[in-house]
């Protein structure tokens, strides 16, 4: 027998799961003292309820099985964000701003790159109930923060906002289908392709959206933006609250790119993604996405953020190795028994030696308790 | 860290984005077709060169071991283009992607019939788009190469494959007989490439897009 995995599925050994553990205690803890309450959803669910208001793609990832008490179709959630909208819309039911966050396994059907796990831990955080651009400032920060925790701080910040395509898409009179075939051509800046599309689109709105690929770079890109599009009033609003986005985190490394539209099917406002040195993608993806839980019975805004805590596991440097001490087996010897119950009570790593066990192979260990003069003191292994 | 990785495969890609690269001021220092070595630094020292096989190019980009790189669309198209902006067509190593089919082999009508084609090719995913856009039931058997032999040795139908001058259909007596779509080569940079290190590649875009206009 050969004891393989699924493809795409890998255990956590010790050091990394350690190395998760930290970062998922540390972040955890960034968002608790920021005011997000920790949810567990389930990892099943109704497919419906799981799929609501998502794109296709979710659909493909989604791993289905029937339910055998309800003979209905189950979902293994792909993403948690449709979850955590639902027990804001149907089950919280606060009329006010709600702020939520969550950790937990995620898994997909097909892996989202030849390079990636199948099961991401998704760490994610999520204020629902305001409109307003604040909001979006505050889940930001607070995904910048929480790189920044996790030993990864973003080395660039990139914004958008899908209300630039989505007006000029309606404005140009495109149905769906050309609507979703500009998406595909815009996302991947296919400037070749893109020109031979909108061919026959009207002026000026075929020149706005020939340039939204090249839309992108530093703040200087927003006044770009408003010289040469269109001043259609979603356009000035977008452009009004990337700003006042702008404007309002001085302190960290934001750039624009117009045509990064991202999850368009379910954003409607502004979008953010964070990249870190040594990774081919963004590290942390987020952005708002009014109307969430509207399924549910209660349209709310909405706005949040996630990333696989196991990519940035990965990236991050790894935390200090806190090395244990070896302690003989006590058998009866209450004070033996006492001082390891006091160093552990210290949050020392203490291996307590079965009778017979002579070497402990994991953790690593760099001190003994050893026996002098009646009392056990700490001394140094010394390895040759 | 900071340095560019440019990603291209050797022979006519190589050739043809030479005088591109020089637009940029990015002097490869070897040849590859007279060098073993796989990575060649180029007379700026934050820039190398890594040659790939030119199906291999997307990949390497996707994946960041290379920053931006030169790949046909054809290999693009089989690719995916997951991950990748692909923002500039170079007009470089032209050609077009053909059906084409022994002599005296009636395609139209055999299409007409309904019946189910063999198909030889290398481009899987273009072939699979094609004929089901046209409606027409094909069984696509993956070739490697010497794809005209296929039709000859009776291993297909047809066969779905690139032709710039139409030579080496002519000399075994194949013919084209459909036109799937013009190939050219073209730039593609990766994704978060383009946004951590766009002070230095914002240039070489620039110098590419004046020189090919």
């Amino acid at each position: 027998m050969n004891w393989l995995l699924p493809e795409y599925t890998a255990d956590a050994l010790p050091h990394e799961a350690a190395q998760i553990e930290r970062l998922r205690r540390a972040v955890l803890d960034l968002f608790r003292v920021h005011g997000y309450e920790l949810v567990m959803p389930p990892l099943i669910e109704y497919l419906d309820s799981l799929l609501t208001g998502s794109g296709s793609d979710l659909k493909l990832r989604t791993f289905k099985l029937v339910d055998q008490l309800s003979g209905r179709t189950l979902g293994v959630r792909a993403d948690m964000t449709p979850q955590v909208a639902r027990i804001d819309a149907h089950l919280l039911n606060r009329q006010g701003v709600t702020r939520l966050c969550y950790c937990d396994s995620v898994l997909h059907t097909l892996p989202a790159s030849q390079a990636a796990t199948r099961e991401p831990i998704q760490l994610g955080a999520e204020l629902y109930g305001y409109t307003g651009v604040a909001a979006d400032l505050e889940a930001i920060r607070l995904m910048a923060a929480a790189l920044a925790c996790a030993g990864t701080p973003a080395f660039r910040i990139d914004l958008s906002h899908v209300g630039v395509f989505r007006a000029l898409a309606k404005a140009a009179g495109l149905d769906a289908e050309a609507e979703l075939s500009v998406l595909q051509l815009l996302q991947v800046k296919d400037v070749p392709s893109l020109h031979e599309r909108c061919a026959a689109l009207a002026e000026p709105y075929r020149s706005a959206l020939l340039r939204l690929p090249e839309l992108y770079g530093g703040a200087e890109v927003l006044d770009d933006a408003a010289r040469e599009l269109p001043a259609l009033p979603e356009i000035t609003a977008a452009l009004d609250a990337l700003r006042q986005l702008q404007a309002g985190m001085p302190e960290l490394p934001l750039s624009f790119d117009f045509s990064d539209l991202r999850g368009y099917h379910y954003h409607n406002g502004v979008v953010f993604a964070a990249y870190y040195p040594g990774f081919p993608s963004a590290v942390a993806l987020g952005g708002r996405y009014d109307g969430a839980g509207s399924a549910f019975g209660r349209a709310r805004p909405a706005t949040g953020f996630s990333m696989d805590l196991r990519e940035i596991a990965r990236l991050a440097a790894a935390g200090p190795q806190a090395a244990a001490i070896l302690a003989p087996h006590a058998g009866g010897d209450a004070r033996l028994a006492a001082a390891v119950a006091d160093l552990r009570a210290r949050g020392e790593i203490v291996v307590e030696l079965l009778p017979g066990e002579t070497v402990c192979e994991g953790p690593r260990c760099d001190r003994q308790l050893a026996e002098r003069d009646g009392q056990w003191i700490i001394q140094a292994i010394n390895r040759d | 860290m900071n340095g560019i990785t440019i990603a291209l495969s050797k022979g006519r890609i190589f050739e043809e984005t030479l005088p591109l690269l020089a637009a940029a001021g990015i002097v490869p220092s070897e040849n590859p077709e007279t060098s073993r070595k796989l990575i060649i630094p180029t007379n700026r020292a934050d820039v190398r060169v890594v040659i790939v096989r030119a199906t291999d190019a997307p990949t390497y980009v996707q994946y960041g071991a290379a920053d931006i790189g030169v790949a046909g669309k054809d290999v693009l198209l089989e690719h995916g283009g997951d991950g990748l902006y692909q923002p500039l067509d170079l007009k470089i190593a032209k050609c077009r992607m053909m059906v084409a089919i022994p002599e005296g082999f009636d395609y139209a009508h055999a299409v007409r019939q309904g019946a189910r084609l063999k198909v030889a090719t290398k481009y899987i995913n273009t072939a699979r788009e094609h004929f089901a856009a046209k409606g027409v039931h094909v069984d696509l058997i993956k070739l490697y190469g010497s794809m005209e032999l296929a039709p000859l040795a009776g291993l297909a139908d047809a066969i779905v494959d690139l032709v710039s001058t139409g030579g080496t259909l002519k000399a075994n007596k194949l013919v084209a007989v459909e036109h799937i779509l013009d190939i050219s080569s073209r730039l593609i940079v990766n994704q978060a490439a383009l946004k951590l290190k766009r002070e230095t590649l914002a240039p070489i875009l620039e110098a590419f897009a004046q020189a090919v206009k």
